[in-house]
């Protein structure tokens, strides 16, 4: 470690002119360029160690400031690769020793990122989420009003004993209304999924996310990445835009188009030349 | 429907994207493949740490909104 540096890599790419990638800053600000092997183009950057070595992400990783501004670069440099030739990003925070390394690795891994890039070849990501506002999500639920009592309450025959059973029924009949709308969401979310999915070639679900994060009100129904052939993309936007207009209550937010990070399936180096799995 | 679209300059390529959107996606996907330098952060160490700065950097946050 004589000069405490390192190489980032962000993704790599099949027939990627280096130009295609102007000015775009890598993490740190620093410069991006291509290393070819293998028939592939990497893209990298170099990174101090005292910044993305191993202790040192640890602790960076925590730190969301560093990790924004890790994340925003990261997909910078992706984003515009995948806008001119087929890209399949790398995992945050791979880092490799030097540029010979990386170049190894290409070789190395050429099938694995070849079947990669194959797949997401001429298509890309889409995100939806879809959002219950919040008097969709409390559909069914009593909102103060005496229908919440049900009408089968028989009434009070001693004013203790009465009272506690009404109460429970009560509490009941809430749960089950709950338990009942949030069945309906899910059947109203599985429905737009499957006419979305029908206008892709593969979906992905994501966790549902922290509203703190999102700073979204209303309920996430639906948090999904599609991967739609671009000649599809229109038709795919539309339908979206459709499901959005008729379904009250119901918000469709579409983000993209993303780079594929979505839908880099091989988890594993291939083991031997029998493709069985796809 | 709310469509945010990369309709932006070539050169700032989806600017407004939203962090969590980006880190569901940076997080977890991707080419897993071994670096040389950071072999032991696992998969799932990495999306756990990660959140867990979320939460603490949107806690610190409001801490300090509810402190002016």
């Amino acid at each position: 470690m004589t000069d405490a540096s390192a190489v980032y890599l962000y993704g790599v790419a099949r027939g990627l002119d280096p130009t295609a990638l102007g000015d775009v800053a890598g993490v740190a600000d620093a410069p991006v360029r291509c290393v070819e092997a293998g028939g592939l183009v990497a893209l990298v950057s170099s990174v101090r160690l005292d910044e993305y070595g191993e202790e040192a992400l640890r602790a960076n990783l925590e730190n969301l400031a560093w990790l924004e501004a890790t994340a925003r670069a990261h997909h910078a440099v992706v984003g515009r690769a995948a806008r001119t030739a087929p890209t399949a990003p790398v995992r945050i925070a791979t880092v490799y020793r030097d540029d010979d390394r990386v170049a190894q690795v290409l070789r190395r891994e050429s099938e694995r990122f070849g079947h990669a890039l194959d797949r997401v070849t001429g298509r890309t990501e889409w995100g939806v989420k879809a959002y219950a506002r919040a008097e969709e999500a409390r559909a069914g639920e009593p909102d103060g009003s005496a229908a919440a009592v049900p009408a089968a309450a028989p009434p009070a025959e001693t004013a203790a004993g009465g009272t506690g059973t009404a109460y429970l029924r009560r509490r009941q009949e809430q749960r089950r209304r709950r338990e009942e709308a949030g069945r309906r969401l899910a059947d109203r979310a599985q429905a737009i999924h499957a006419e979305l999915d029908g206008q892709a070639v593969a979906a992905r679900r994501h966790p549902p996310q922290d509203p703190r994060l999102s700073r979204r009100a209303g309920t996430l129904l639906l948090n999904m990445a599609y991967l739609v052939d671009d000649g599809d993309a229109e038709r795919f936007l539309s339908v979206a835009r459709e499901i959005d207009r008729r379904t009250p209550g119901i918000d469709v937010e579409v983000t993209g188009p993303w780079p594929p990070y979505s839908f880099i399936d091989v988890d594993e180096p291939s083991r031997s030349p029998g493709d069985g799995d796809r | 429907m709310t469509v945010a679209l990369d309709t932006g300059p070539a050169a700032h390529p989806m600017e407004r994207v939203a962090l969590v959107d980006l880190l569901d996606r940076l997080l977890s996907g991707g080419v897993v493949i071994s670096g040389d330098l950071v072999i032991s952060i696992a998969d799932v160490d990495l999306v756990h740490i990660s959140l867990r700065a979320l939460i603490m950097g949107i806690r610190d946050e409001l801490l300090g909104e509810d402190g002016v």
